[in-house]
């Protein structure tokens, strides 16, 4: 810790196409010992990748920077020619957050990670044998098998891991992991996270890590500096910093961060809502909306494998699952913008047509939807006010503009902008007051704050619930991230290859998981593992290895399965059972609902069941 | 994602320019500024060219034939004696009258054909696709000289016949971003909304095309003009003897030995107008490009 060995000083990136405006990072000074995870903390635009590429020396031609950059006594940004070439191959690695962009898609894996030593003067039978070890040393199944790949032939997961091998190639003094893990799924996301951890103790270099998620700087950094605009605001110990933030900014970023372990119920900043008492069906023998084994694919594909399931009215239910995991298919069958192969969805008692061009305008009212990306949901060249005004007008809606503009907290004066010019969580607002404009009994919102920043998540999400909850619509919440999904809802389905594999109300459904899947996604989300099987031994504990062993995309396999579509990645798999007997579904206590072999409850015993 | 993060930067840096300092970069880039200022004055002179033009197109002056450019006569004189310079502005009338609308036909027609197989697709889609494709790979000149030869030439004629090769052309680029707009989820809310196909096209889907309409029509005006030049050339568009470009260069083409300017001017002329037209669609596509 005495001397850092990266030490970066009044450092200033100015993009010269801006020169009138502030530079992109404004005189941020740092050090990072050797061995050391620094965490570089701030919301999208504040300049924290800017930062990693001043330092890597890959900024684009028109940056002009300044300052002092000093890795282990060289002056970075003295460095050109070959001396900068010499530098990139020996001391400096990044990982990028999208692997398939940072890896050649025309070369073998094995190969691509064999040029890194190629590059370092061996030969090819010593740099294939390297390159196997380093393959294996990031937990890659079969490296041999994997080595001759082509990259679109791994997974995400896969790929990412294929990254950080070639970064460690070169064993860098300077390592730069730009939000890694931001583009993966929640279960992969976690088997990354493990080994970089794992790997950042074996190395002696010093790293620094980018993100916009504190929960990650807590998990992986030793000290953390928070930027905004350009500019630190703080940094300290990751202990100090999250426990006793010194500047208002850092408060104000964690608390906005979604509130993990919390539901709305237990949110103090919805207090005045009085949740307790939100009647959950007012009509319970009829549910708002039913689907009935509805099953759909895409081409070989399986998106829905015969899924029925209820929304109540008033009721908000969360859907989950991994990315593939047909949960998005379900939301778009039930508003009728996809057709399913097989299947009916019911408004009330009646079977309403799958395509939303045939439905009546009444059922077309009843049903909205909020987009997962602010940036195509809204006509960019549409104004806002338009945008409201034409959903007030095509869905009977009674209250002005005005009033849905300031219901969902957008100023007057952004009514008469074209939506283009809107802020991604503007324009989330704009798409929600566009689906509450009229009478909507049902909104099905697609992971509506995936694409936003942590710190607009978290009020958008309120802003959700409190709309819910004073208009009494039904909500169908979509996402990948257990947390965000427990947050807001009463009720939880969880989704895996397409079929429901839990589903119960959200206390009964986490406390603790019955399904493995379920324990695998809530271990994933940052909770700590609570299931336990017969043995003793937990579930989540369990976990981290099924997905380093099997970090393949989830279900949605080209085979019919003919037992568990899970048991292949299941700790808790019953062998010579779950992978030919179809798992039973299965009325637990709590109004749980379970779809595996697995004996839950002393009294249920499996031979029954299977 | 990396690039992608280090052009944030830019992003907003260019967004803080002040879009009149953005315009002001544009029209200083030299080739957009001269293709600009060529097209403006082929415009003026066919609006007035009998403003403009020293002489009258068709008369013989006392200087007599073959006159080599110089003071008295700037583009000389052609084998009637009559003055080139006059003849090559009074000459710009019938392309631009012409070339314009056959392309403002082609883009409407185009336009609407290509929204509506785009947004509606299936079978009358895969059908009307085909036949387009057909005419598509016949070379604009084909039908104009299959038309004209039938009908005999007219500016009517010729608007039409051009429109007729266009089209499809026009359709093509239309239905593909058609068929990537109406996919966009601002679409798929219209749906949930109930709003029909004529609002969808229209005002969903329109306005976020428009720009690659006009990078279509402007390529398209500048094919117009060089296909109406070569008609002219080949005797099927503009009268021999009348002051057209391509029928100039055609009626002097024996006289390139010995005078040069009768034909190079003419010539030079069609080639003026088709490249500044091309380098200003060039411009707009990298203004429309996202």
């Amino acid at each position: 810790m005495t001397v850092p060995l990266l030490h970066v000083e009044g450092l200033v990136v100015r993009y010269r196409a801006a020169s009138p405006g502030p530079p992109a990072v404004d005189g941020v000074t740092f050090d990072v010992a050797a061995g050391e995870t620094l965490g570089l903390v701030g919301e999208s635009g504040c300049g924290k990748s800017t930062i990693a590429f001043a330092i890597a020396r890959a900024l684009p031609s028109d940056a002009s920077v300044s300052g002092t950059v000093d890795l282990d006594g060289t002056d970075v940004t003295a460095l050109s020619g070959a001396g900068l070439r010499r530098w990139w191959r020996d001391d400096v690695a990044v990982v990028y957050q999208e692997p398939q962009s940072a890896l050649n898609p025309t070369m073998r894996i094995g190969r691509q990670v064999a040029e890194v030593f190629a590059a370092q003067g061996l030969d090819d039978t010593q740099a294939n044998r390297r390159t196997i070890e380093l393959l294996d040393s990031v937990s890659m199944p079969d490296p041999a098998l994997i080595a001759r790949r082509y990259p679109h032939e791994l997974s995400g997961g896969q790929q990412q891991r294929a990254v950080i091998a070639m970064a460690l190639a070169i064993r860098p003094k300077l390592l730069v992991l730009d939000e890694p893990t931001t583009g993966l799924d929640a279960t992969v996301e976690r088997g990354i996270l493990d080994l970089i951890n794992q790997l950042r103790h074996e190395l002696s270099s010093a790293i620094l890590f980018i993100t916009h998620d504190f929960e990650l700087i807590e998990r992986m950094c030793d000290r953390v500096a928070v930027l905004r605009r350009g500019t630190l605001v703080e940094q300290g110990a990751v202990d100090e910093v999250i426990g006793a933030p010194r500047s208002d900014y850092t408060r104000e970023l964690l608390d906005c961060a979604i509130p993990r372990h919390r539901t709305k119920g237990n949110d103090p900043s919805l207090n005045h809502l009085d949740l307790q008492r939100t009647p959950m069906t007012a009509h319970p023998e009829i549910p708002l909306l039913s689907v009935v084994d509805v099953a759909h694919r895409y081409g070989q594909v399986v998106a829905l494998d015969g899924v029925t399931c209820h929304i109540g009215r008033g009721e908000v239910v969360g859907l989950v699952g991994e990315s593939g995991s047909g949960k998005t298919t379900l939301g778009r069958v039930i508003t009728g913008l996809t057709v399913p192969d097989r299947g009916v969805v019911r408004l009330g008692p009646a079977t309403i047509p799958a395509n939303v061009r045939r439905r009546t305008q009444e059922s077309r009212r009843a049903i909205q939807m909020v987009f997962q990306s602010p940036d195509t949901t809204l006509n960019p060249r549409h104004r806002v006010r338009e945008v409201l005004q034409r959903a007030r007008h095509k869905l009977g809606g009674t209250s002005s503009v005005d009033d849905l503009a300031a219901s969902v907290r957008l100023a007057r004066e952004q009514l008469d902008q074209l939506t283009a010019t809107l802020s991604g969580g503007q324009k989330q607002r704009v798409s929600i007051a566009r689906a509450i404009a009229g009478e909507a009994a049902l909104v099905v919102c697609d992971e509506p704050v995936s694409a936003l920043d942590v710190s607009v998540q978290a009020t958008i999400l309120r802003l959700l619930v409190e709309l819910q909850h004073h208009r009494q619509v039904s909500l169908l919440f979509v996402s990948h991230d257990l947390s965000v999904v427990s947050y807001l809802s009463d009720r939880i389905m969880v989704m895996y290859a397409g079929t429901i594999v839990e589903e119960g109300p959200t206390e009964v459904v986490l406390a603790p998981p019955h399904h493995p899947y379920t324990a695998e996604l809530l271990a994933a989300s940052g909770h700590l593992p609570i299931v336990t099987n017969q043995d003793g031994s937990t579930a989540a504990a369990a976990a981290p290895d099924a997905t380093v062993t099997q970090p393949t995309v989830a279900g949605a396999s080209a085979q019919p399965t003919r037992g568990c579509p899970f048991f292949e990645r299941c700790p808790l798999r019953i062998e010579g059972t779950c992978e030919s007997v179809p798992p039973p579904i299965r009325d637990l206590a709590g109004g749980l609902r379970v779809r595996c072999h697995l004996p839950f409850e002393p009294s249920d015993q499996h031979e029954t069941a299977a | 994602m990396s690039l992608e993060s280090a052009l944030v930067g830019q992003d907003v840096a260019v967004a803080s320019t002040s879009p009149v300092t953005r315009r002001r970069r544009r029209w200083t880039r030299p080739t957009l500024l001269g293709s600009s200022v060529v097209i403006v004055i082929w415009i003026a002179a066919a609006i007035r060219w009998e403003w403009i033009a020293p002489f009258g197109p068709s008369e013989a002056q006392s200087g007599g034939r073959f006159v080599g450019p110089g003071t008295e006569h700037l583009f000389g004189t052609d084998g009637f004696g009559r003055d080139v310079l006059s003849r090559v502005l009074a000459g710009s009338r019938p392309v631009l009258t012409v070339a314009p609308l056959a392309v403002l036909l082609a883009t409407i027609g185009g336009t609407v054909l290509g929204l509506i197989l785009g947004y509606f697709g299936g079978l009358v889609d895969g059908v009307a696709m085909r036949l387009l494709e057909a005419i598509a790979i016949l070379p604009p000149l084909f039908p104009a000289i299959l038309v004209v030869a039938l009908l005999g030439s007219s500016d009517t004629v010729l608007i039409l016949v051009l429109a007729f090769s266009f089209t499809p052309i026009v359709a093509w680029t239309v239905r593909a971003a058609t068929l990537v707009e109406r996919e966009k989820p601002f679409v798929e809310a219209a749906h949930l909304r109930g709003e029909g196909a004529g609002y969808i096209l229209g005002r969903e889907i329109l306005p976020n095309i428009a720009g690659a309409v006009v990078v279509e029509a402007t390529v398209r005006l500048a094919d117009a003009v060089f296909a109406l030049a070569t008609l002219a050339f080949i005797g099927l568009g503009a009268q021999p003897g009348s002051p057209d470009w391509g029928a100039q260069v055609a009626d002097n083409r024996v006289n390139l030995q010995n005078a040069w300017w009768t034909v190079l001017f003419p010539a030079g002329a069609v080639a003026s107008l088709v490249i500044a037209v091309s380098l200003v669609a060039d411009h707009i596509r990298e203004w429309k490009a996202p």
